[in-house]
């Protein structure tokens, strides 16, 4: 039966041949498995491609996947660098073994020690600002000043949010618990909850078009989620305010990297990753996306300029790893959705 | 004469049924549904074996902070959700199947079309035009002034069950009226003669004689809705998975969310086993069908009730949607728009193609297999083949990644032993791998359909067939898949519809730079672009429209 | 007790150009078992479903109890009509039990009344021990009580059973219709049965009509159809027999080859033979009990086929003159195919039909 099956269609055997091809490539090169989205990542691959010559195969997907992808590959993973938009799936990373530790002078001297991991196995690439926006017309920025100061009742019912399923917003109270401890973290979460004016929202984008829509009147989102915004409606009542300038500086998460403890193409993954962190690279980090470059020597987008210099916090974003789950515990007792 | 014959023909059989070497020597019928079921099962067991992981705190937690409340929201989404669309998909068949009212050709058909529209795309399009700062709310602010006025809460529950519903009415629409169409309507007759009208028939004899098909078009729903992710975040309505979600990727712990995933398994285990049970002896084969009975005439404000009524529902579960999706997507057009979408939209309808075809192969298999050995190993085994539906996409995802990462590790292993080459992965990142993993996620949708279309076929026509010397495949070629057409082609359309619109198994068993415009969509919408994930969404909505168009010339005939 | 209860006057029904009921009117008395007998494709089921009111009707009307059912423009709708069916199929739900079946239609009872019915239904079926079972389970002459029994329990001015044995054996059709008459009669129920075999009609029906193209040809009791057929095809189509070609001699007198009969003109005679004067050629239908075996008869025949019905041997004889003729003949009377055999003509109902008439 099978015999005269396969016989008789010799196109049902190539076809199978098809679909067992699997990705088999000796060849140099670099794989890597990003949960930056394409958009925001190839412009830099193709520019290290162009540099150097070496191709780069990537896949994108939810960090959390891709972190149990690379664990179930272990030896065998095709990974040679892992990509994440957040510094606690990193930190997670590294607490399965997945990374390998980098001694890069290059990758050191580019990227500040609070963006990098003390044990060297991944690095910032660009820095996300989690940051306060107001409508214009209803408050003056003189009435801001902290993120604890959006917890006092002076802000009932004028407070939108975004969701705390967001790990920008999981990133934000676990180094508000690094700093402050957790009594005075769930305060100003509770107080936050306290003053929403309406349930916590889907996205950034939404809660700053609720302010502009006179739903509240402030909210907190990553500042490069603004400038898309004003950039596609420029006449909206909305306002950046950087909070804590008097304090510790504005809470900043970063877009980052490490190499996977199984690469096969290790030295091609250690260029591709300094060169990220290089002039090049880091420019397109700023372009693509309007978020700040982690090289302090490279200059932001020019809308970005506009919006005023910013004292960043100094504290190591490794601890938005390590506090991570208490975070969400602490957000989910205080009712925060 | 007849003697002979009977005689030459059992010997023929023989050969078959004895040859030591012949492949139907060790082939038996009801190794099928077992086969698929462990298939199935190696996903589900990783799933349940994460009880044997420690879950840390993460339970503890769960239960003290929002546990209760989600399970509440799930229960009562769930409820809503699979009300509704029963009672949206049922009235609609009904009417289209049986009934004649302005626009019904148009209205049979057309009502299939949100089967195209993903749910969570539904979802960010309904949000975008009702909530606050939509242009309905912002329309009627500009009249009433900014003052506050009344509206209700689209972001609360009512709207996610409603928007559920929109999206997931047409699996019972399209069962239902599979089944109206295919019921004799003798039985209404009959029904007519003891004293009921035809609306009475319909609720006492159409009705019930249709609960295969009903029961399969909610469970579908029922399943889907359990799963659901992408709909209940773009709502930020919290349920069950948001709380498996919650467990793997803020908490670290996917042990946790398998455990919580496994209770998703058991509960759909048992409803589905309650409503085999309660059937269990009833049956819904027609022995004839009688023909040429007009449709029944609806007149005056009824048809035009009706009509509107139908005409409502395909505005806001499609031409709505899609009018709005258009328009952003004209918006992001030039920028987004490039050659790479050749190749999304050829691998989402390859892909989707060539899944939906397994799945259905392996489904007719199956339900055949399970005709014709009907007893509990093979009913177990068939209940649990179609389980895989009722995960959230991404756990069952994770499910089969992990044994089959297992498997090739073992594989380049043995190899390197053996050998002494390095062969690297060997069936990860296959094409294969992903139309397997489809597979075993969408077996129920194509399962449901093809199976209530099989219960229509009585047990003579297998005995007649017999009868004349058909057994085995011969039975199945020239008897049940003619008669089971309709019942396929409605599978494969739901399978095709819904390979295209997933997301978690095709992002993480896609082989590299085989995006398709699903995760085109994913890409947009992680970054909360949801305008710019536009114009994939028509992309995908379009190239879903393809296999619905031939459903309905097929249903229509 | 003489009301008629059903009347149909001149309907006719067609389906575009094809006509299926042709001007057909018929009347029922109350307690009557009528029965419409013709071919299939005759347009009897047509008939039956329009008296039910699931075929509309192009013209004419139907009453039933004095009351227009069915008129110009105005159709009672069947639910309303208290016609009990019995389909030929039997149409039972598959999806309730037998006991379900029955009750279904008994809505308008209470409850306790309700299974007072249902049981006293069952009883007279004979299905009391299959309450709970489900149709699929039952066998074909099961099914069809529980149709009848379905059928009767809210008591229907009428009811009517279309080809109800068809599905069954034939010796369960045979027993099945003489219970089904009982209970019918029982239950001092009226009925149409439409059915294309005779035995079923002679067996149930009181009144039969024969239909041919849309049309009733002959409405009687089974005894005159028999015997006094008022066409050649309610004679061909009713019973077996064969024409012979005859001379009439006088206005009591018909000579075949087989000899003369006497001919009782005042009833015996159609309205062809009647004006077909002496010396004029007729058809003389002579069935197989006409003819008679006897050894000692003269008059010898040549057998040219036998068929063996138990009690009886059906010969088909070559007679002398050329033509062909039916013998029925106790079976222990037994020749073989080719042997002649002596006939003697024994004929008490004289049917003729004129030579030119169709």
């Amino acid at each position: 039966m099978l015999k005269i099956w396969f016989s008789r269609y010799p196109t049902v055997i190539f076809f199978c041949a098809a679909l067992f091809s699997s990705n088999l490539s000796y060849a140099e090169q670099v794989v890597v498995y990003s949960a930056r989205i394409e958009k925001l990542i190839k412009p830099m691959f193709d520019a290290f491609t162009k540099n150097t010559g070496v191709p780069v195969k990537f896949v994108t997907d939810k960090a959390g996947v891709l972190l149990e992808r690379l664990k179930a590959e272990g030896k065998n993973t095709p990974a040679d660098m892992l990509i994440t938009t957040d510094a606690g799936n990193l930190w997670e990373a590294v607490q399965k073994g997945l990374l390998e530790p980098i001694e890069s002078e290059t990758l050191e001297a580019n990227i500040p020690a609070h963006l990098r991991d003390p044990q060297k196995q991944w690095f910032g690439l660009s820095v996300r600002a989690r940051t306060i926006v107001y409508n214009t017309q209803k408050v003056k920025s003189a009435d801001l000043s902290t993120y604890k100061d959006l917890a006092n009742p002076k802000w009932r019912g004028r407070l939108c949010l975004r969701t705390s399923k967001k790990v920008y917003n999981q990133s934000l109270v676990a180094m508000m618990i690094a700093e402050h401890g957790e009594t005075w973290s769930e305060q100003v979460v509770r107080g936050w909850v306290a003053n929403l004016a309406t349930e916590p929202l889907s996205n950034d984008t939404k809660a700053m078009e609720f302010v502009a829509a006179g739903k509240c009147d402030v909210t907190i989102v990553n500042s490069y989620y603004y400038g898309r915004l004003i950039k596609k409606k420029p006449n909206l009542p909305l306002a950046i305010f950087w909070p804590n300038q008097a304090g510790s500086g504005v809470h900043v998460n970063i877009s980052g990297a490490g190499i996977t403890k199984n690469a096969r193409n290790k030295h091609a993954a250690i260029m591709l990753l300094e060169f990220l962190s290089s002039k090049k690279a880091q420019n397109l980090f700023a372009d693509v996306n309007m978020e700040y470059p982690a090289n302090p020597k490279i200059k932001p987008d020019s809308i970005v300029m506009e919006w005023g210099s910013f004292k960043q916090n100094q504290m190591n974003v490794v601890a938005a790893g390590e506090l991570q789950t208490e975070a969400v515990k602490l957000m989910d007792r205080a009712g925060y959705r | 004469m007849l003697n002979v014959k009977s005689e030459d023909r059992s010997t023929r059989t023989s050969f078959f049924n004895c040859s030591p070497y012949g492949f139907r020597a060790i082939f038996s019928w009801r190794f099928i549904p077992v086969l698929v079921a462990v298939l199935v099962l190696i996903p589900v067991g990783t799933i349940l074996l994460s009880f044997l992981a420690p879950a840390g705190d993460v339970w503890q937690h769960l239960v003290e902070t929002i546990l209760p409340s989600l399970l509440i929201n799930t229960f009562w989404l769930t409820l809503g959700v699979a009300v509704s669309s029963a009672l949206l998909g049922v009235s609609l068949a009904w009417f289209t199947a049986v009934c004649e009212f302005p626009g019904r050709k148009f209205f049979s058909w057309g009502l299939l079309l949100p089967l195209a529209i993903p749910a969570y795309v539904m979802a960010f399009v309904t949000l975008g035009l009702f909530d606050f700062t939509g242009p309905v709310q912002t329309l009627l602010r500009s009249w009433v002034g900014p003052e506050q006025f009344w509206f209700p809460n689209v972001r609360g529950r009512l709207g996610v069950i409603i928007v559920m519903t929109l999206a997931f009415y047409p699996y019972v629409y399209l069962l239902a009226r599979n089944a109206f169409l295919t019921q004799g309507k003798r039985s209404l007759e009959a029904a007519q003669s003891l004293g009921f009208n035809r609306m009475q028939g319909f609720l006492k004899v159409a009705l019930p004689m249709a609960r295969p098909w009903i029961a399969s078009g909610v469970m579908l729903v029922l399943m889907e809705t359990l799963a659901d992710f992408g709909t209940v975040a773009v709502f930020n309505y919290d349920t069950f998975t948001t709380a498996i979600y919650k467990a793997w990727f803020s908490m670290f712990s996917l042990s946790a969310a398998s455990q919580l995933a496994s209770l998703l398994i058991v509960i759909v285990f048992v409803l589905i086993v309650m409503e085999q049970q309660f059937r269990s002896r009833m049956r819904y084969a027609e022995t004839k069908h009688s023909s040429r009975i007009p449709r029944i005439p609806l007149t005056g404000w009824r048809a035009w009730g009706v009509a509107g009524f139908a005409l409502a529902i395909l505005f806001f579960a499609f031409l709505l949607p899609i009018t709005q999706l258009i328009i952003w997507a004209t918006d992001t057009f030039v920028e987004e728009f490039n050659q790479l979408y050749l190749g999304f939209l050829w691998h989402s309808l390859m892909l989707s193609g060539l899944a939906a075809l397994l799945t259905c192969s392996v489904a007719v298999l199956v339900v055949y297999s399970a005709r014709r050995h009907p007893d509990t190993v093979t009913r177990v085994a068939v209940r649990i083949a179609t389980i895989g539906y009722a995960l959230p996409g991404v756990v069952l995802a994770v499910g089969i990644f992990v044994p089959l990462a297992w498997l090739d590790n073992w594989l380049s292993e043995m190899a390197m032993q053996l050998f002494h080459i390095e062969t690297g992965s060997l069936i990860q990142g296959t094409l294969a791998i992903m139309l397997i993993a489809y597979m075993t996620r969408f077996l129920a949708v194509g399962h449901n359909p093809i199976d209530s279309a099989m219960q229509r076929i009585t047990f003579s026509i297998d005995e007649a067939s017999m009868g004349l010397g058909l057994n085995g495949w011969s039975m199945l070629k020239r008897v049940h898949l003619p008669i089971l057409k309709g019942g396929i082609f409605t599978a494969v359309t739901l399978v095709f519809v819904d390979v295209m619109k997933e997301m978690p198994i095709t992002l993480m068993t896609r082989p590299f730079g085989w995006d398709t415009l699903a995760v085109r969509i994913f890409e947009m919408t992680s970054e909360g672009e949801w305008e710019q994930a536009a114009l994939p969404a028509v992309a995908l909505v379009l190239a879903g429209l393809i296999p619905i168009v031939l459903l309905t010339r097929q249903v229509e005939k | 007790m003489d009301i008629s209860l059903l009347k149909l006057t001149n309907i006719n029904q067609a389906y575009g150009n094809q006509v299926v009921v042709n001007n057909l009117s018929l009347t029922l008395k109350k307690g009557v078992i009528g029965c419409l007998l013709g071919p299939s494709g005759c347009g009897k089921t047509t008939v039956l479903r329009c008296i039910a009111g699931f075929e509309p009707i192009t013209t004419g009307e139907i009453s039933l109890n004095d009351v227009k059912v069915n008129s110009s423009g105005f159709s009672l709708r069947p639910e309303k009509r208290r016609i009990g069916m019995v389909f030929q199929d039997y149409a039972l739900f598959p999806h309730l039990t037998v006991a379900s079946n029955i009750d279904f239609g008994l809505y308008y009872l209470h409850h306790t009344e309700r299974t007072l019915r249902v049981t006293e239904m069952l009883q007279t079926v004979g299905l009391a021990d299959v309450t709970n079972s489900y149709p699929h389970e039952l066998s074909g002459g099961q099914q069809q009580r529980v149709a009848l029994a379905r059928a009767l329990a809210p008591r229907p001015d009428l009811l009517l059973l279309d080809e109800p044995f068809s599905n069954l054996d034939v010796n369960l059709r045979e027993r099945l219709s003489l219970e089904i008459r009982d209970i019918l009669k029982s239950q001092g129920t009226t009925a149409i049965l439409v059915t294309h075999d005779q035995n079923e009609a002679f067996a149930i029906a009181d009144e039969i009509g024969v239909m041919h193209h849309g049309e009733i040809i002959q409405w009687d009791t089974a005894y005159n159809l028999y015997h006094r057929p008022s066409s050649r095809f309610v004679a061909n189509f009713v019973g077996q027999g064969v024409f012979l070609s005859g001379r009439v001699l006088d206005s009591r007198h018909v000579e075949i080859e087989l000899g003369v009969l006497t001919v009782d003109i005042s009833h015996q005679c159609t309205s062809d033979c009647r004006v077909c004067g002496a010396g004029c050629y007729v058809d003389v239908l002579v069935r197989p009990d006409d003819i008679v075996h006897d050894d000692t008869s003269s008059l010898q025949a040549q057998v040219v086929h036998k068929a063996f019905r138990g009690a009886e041997i059906l010969y088909t004889l070559r007679l002398p003159g050329g033509g062909t003729a039916l013998s029925l003949v106790p079976s222990h009377h037994n020749h073989a195919v080719g042997e002649n055999i002596g006939i003697k003509l024994e004929v008490d109902h004289v049917v003729a039909f004129s030579q030119t008439a169709p």
